[in-house]
């Protein structure tokens, strides 16, 4: 079948804002955008510019707008979107080249929520023990990959990017939730603070948008509420 | 060319698994940067799903000495046991550390890390299938990507995002630095300093249909190809038996793990007449050929016979859901069937390269079969070869590879780097891949030479003739398209001239790569003439122990390869016919 695309593109050597393309591709209904996107690339426009790599979902780098709602370009069949597809570049990060977006203060706040374990014990020459029950409690925010698909898809981060956003927040409550872990009392302080959690005001976005189906909103919810009870 | 110096006593290319642990224990002690061409979550390491061996006995007796008879057997008496040794004992503490550093592995009633089984691992010998994959749900490699760069965020590693590393200086046998390139902005960036690693991952897109990411596509190995360094036992590529049909996305053998099964067209549970002992559970070179068997007698299923079934319908939701999600999403997304309800069309799949950079078992680079060291540069996880997976890696063992060969990689830059004086290294290191570039560039675009031209006809050609079965035909046939490929990639045009994020010049320096480890593996594949492993020649069905027990080295010599042998290092597992 024929595929009309039609592709936010902005060469910062040439341009001085974004214009749209538009391109035919032939494609079969089973095919991933990010397929429709490297026959563009490989076949007609080699200048098309988009990060990629494991094409199926797990490493984070493809998202983008695809007919106006944040996706993973390798996640989306052809068949599963109207035709004619429109894409651009995820929302409220600038805009580099194309759909390429300037990642660094994504990472930024992701950084700030100490994304790590954080234990002073010693742990002894064998694992700690953790019941099924408490690992249960932080499982569905270990699978975050960091795409930036929810924090971008929040209408609060677009007018105020000083927000720390829902990624951060998925990253800090995957550690505050976790029985191992003694730096809650840090991470709770960061998240009090004007651009943390509280800034959420619940719209879901973030929760429609991750790709790894992460109850987004839900994980913010709980770490207000974990703030509120360790005040 | 904008050119920036920068001076460091380390440099780590690659953040996958192998690159990030070696990184952390290097950064204590040294300047130190890691270089990635992504961003370090996006290393392919996250991709892995089913576990890392380690005999933690959590779940049954088990003893870090069946691990290593497995994993010799496994590799079908190819891998280096005093190796295995180290990989199968030191296992227990990688496994524990990866705990205390935060990584959530799934949980025993106990409260002990949960274990699994996985195709090749059994207690006592062969006795019956080990509960020794250490997991965490279907998305291990993930959590230990996550965990070790969780890990560097809080010691503060210094990291290189989106700078690819093009070309290493080694001047006498002495490692200077590399040189990278910025992806964002077309500048190079020459890194002075006299420890590297390369931990730069596998090269499954010599093939069309594989479970690797685009960005897998031989770097380390080529670029030290192209420097005279040898590449250890290259004809040993793995196929996973279980890529959705097709795509080759990777269904982890955790899936029959947890009591999975593969069924041909008539239902038949094929694996009873191939290893009639695990059936379902061999080791991954035995199911991929018994597939390939299957298909060839017709037994395959679809309208062009040219797939199998993995049946989980009779696991239940509950398991499937709490045991194997993401699988089980992947199969949901990519192929819109329930696998609670209907089995799940499957082939084998491009997976995992046995071969590599050859190393010593502390990563240090080997530059000939005869033990000559490079003196500066290190190999570690699936870029390296050590070798611990010989013919035939099993499940699991990747991870476990990343962790104990990244950390001692990572050890030797620490004593390498304490011992020795940085020696300085010029903007000038930069010109010879100034120049390149600039060819690159200079050059007016055809189509006739595109980048994606050379590379598919490079991947449909892999798949035609040097996948799982091989022989003097296909592999001869094979050695001329190479040659024919090799000569149209030296006029290779690309059309994007731009300095920012030029992804299509990335793509025609990697298919350089790409053709060096297509060559290699063919040359090598030709010159084993018995089978072994991953390894099946058509025309010599049978292993040969007299003339065989042995690694090969090939070296680059002009377009050609030349090919050189070192013998397997054995152990106290004497070599027997391989039966499960």
């Amino acid at each position: 079948m024929e595929i009309d695309l039609k592709i936010l593109r902005y060469d910062p050597e040439s341009d001085k804002k974004g214009h749209w393309e538009y391109y035919k591709v032939d494609a079969e209904p089973e095919e991933r955008i990010l397929d429709l996107l490297h026959k563009i690339k490989w076949f007609e426009d080699g200048s098309l510019s988009f990060r990629k790599s494991c094409a199926h979902g797990v490493c984070g780098s493809d998202a983008m707008v695809v007919n106006g709602e944040n996706m993973l370009a390798c996640q989306v069949l052809v068949k599963e979107v109207s035709n004619p597809i429109k894409i651009e570049p995820i929302r409220g990060l600038p805009v580099l080249k194309d759909l390429i977006v300037d990642m660094k203060p994504f990472f930024d706040s992701y950084k700030k929520v100490m994304p790590f374990l954080i234990n002073d014990d010693e742990p002894g020459d064998r694992e700690r023990l953790q019941s099924p029950e408490d690992r249960d409690k932080f499982e569905d925010t270990t699978k975050c990959i960091l795409c930036a698909a929810c924090t971008t898809s929040c209408p609060v981060f677009w007018t105020a990017d000083s927000y720390i956003g829902p990624a951060a927040i998925v990253n800090a409550h995957r550690f505050v939730m976790d029985s191992r872990d003694q730096g809650s009392k840090q991470r709770l302080e960061i998240m009090k603070d004007v651009n943390g959690a509280f800034r959420c005001r619940t719209a879901f976005n973030c929760t429609s948008a991750c790709p790894r189906g992460i109850q987004v909103t839900k994980a913010i919810e709980d770490v207000k509420r974990e703030t509120l009870l360790n005040n | 060319m904008k050119i920036v110096k920068h001076s460091f006593d380390g440099i780590i290319v690659g953040a996958g698994g192998a690159g990030l642990r070696a990184a952390i224990e290097a950064a204590p002690t040294m300047k130190l940067a890691v270089i990635t061409k992504l961003y370090p979550t996006r290393s392919h390491t996250g991709a892995a799903q089913g576990g890392m061996s380690a005999a933690l006995a959590n779940v049954e007796e088990d003893n870090w000495n069946w691990h290593a008879f497995d994993t010799v057997k496994g590799s079908d008496y190819l891998a280096d046991q005093p190796a295995v040794d180290i990989l199968c004992k030191e296992a227990i503490d990688a496994v524990v550390e990866l705990e205390h550093w935060g990584l959530p592995f799934s949980r025993l009633d106990s409260g002990k890390i949960a274990q699994r089984r996985f195709g090749g691992h059994t207690i006592k010998e062969g006795a019956a299938p080990a509960f020794r994959a250490c997991y965490a749900a279907d998305r291990t490699g993930h959590m230990i990507l996550q965990t070790l760069y969780q890990k560097c965020v809080s010691m503060g590693v210094e990291f290189f995002d989106e700078f690819q590393v093009l070309d290493i200086k080694i001047e006498d046998g002495v490692c200077k630095g590399v040189v990278a390139y910025e992806i964002s902005t077309g500048d190079l960036h020459v890194f002075e300093a006299r420890a590297v690693t390369f931990a730069t991952g596998g090269f499954g897109k010599i093939f069309k249909v594989s479970s690797n990411a685009h960005s897998l596509t031989g770097d380390g190995p080529g670029m030290l190809y192209q420097k005279g360094i040898p590449l250890e036992d290259m004809e040993f590529y793995q196929f996973h038996p279980t890529g959705i049909y097709r795509l080759g996305i990777l269904l982890s053998e955790a899936a029959r793990g947890e009591g999975g099964i593969l069924r041909n067209k008539d239902g038949e549970r094929f694996m009873e007449r191939y290893a009639p002992s695990i059936k379902d559970l061999a080791p991954r070179d035995m199911v991929s050929r018994a597939i390939a068997t299957e298909i060839s007698a017709g037994n395959g299923a679809g309208p062009n016979s040219d797939y199998v079934y993995l049946d989980l319908t009779h696991l239940g939701e509950e398991a499937i859901m709490k045991k194997l999600p993401d699988i089980t999403d992947f199969v949901r997304t990519y192929v819109k069937i329930e696998p609670i309800n209907d089995p799940i069309p499957v082939q084998p799949t491009a997976h995992y390269a046995m071969g590599g950079i050859p190393t010593d078992v502390n990563g240090r680079v080997l530059s000939d079969h005869k033990g000559g060291v490079i003196e500066g540069v290190y190999a570690a996880g699936e870029a390296a070869c050590v070798s611990v997976h010989g013919a035939n890696r099993l499940g699991t063992n990747s991870l476990l590879d990343i962790v104990v060969f990244g950390k001692r990689a990572g050890q030797s830059m620490v004593d390498y780097v304490s011992s020795t004086k940085a020696s300085p290294l010029s903007e000038s290191a930069a010109d010879d891949l100034s120049n390149k570039i600039s060819g690159l560039m200079e050059k007016e675009h055809t189509t006739e030479f595109s980048v994606a031209k050379i590379r598919s006809e490079l991947q449909d050609s892999m798949e035609e003739n040097a996948k799982i079965f091989r022989s003097k035909e296909t592999l001869d046939n094979q050695t001329e398209i190479l040659s024919d490929l090799r000569e149209r990639y030296k006029n290779v045009t690309i059309s994007d001239k731009s300095k920012v994020f030029n992804s299509e010049l990335l793509e025609a320096i990697e298919l350089d790569y790409l053709l060096d480890m297509a060559d290699t593996t063919v040359a090598s594949a030709l010159a084993r003439k018995e089978s072994r492993g991953a390894h099946s020649r058509e025309d010599y069905p049978d292993r040969d122990d007299t003339k065989f027990m042995k690694h090969s080295f090939a070296f680059k010599n002009g377009d050609s390869v030349k090919l050189e042998y070192k013998d397997v290092e054995l152990g106290k597992y004497e070599p027997m016919e391989r039966k499960y």
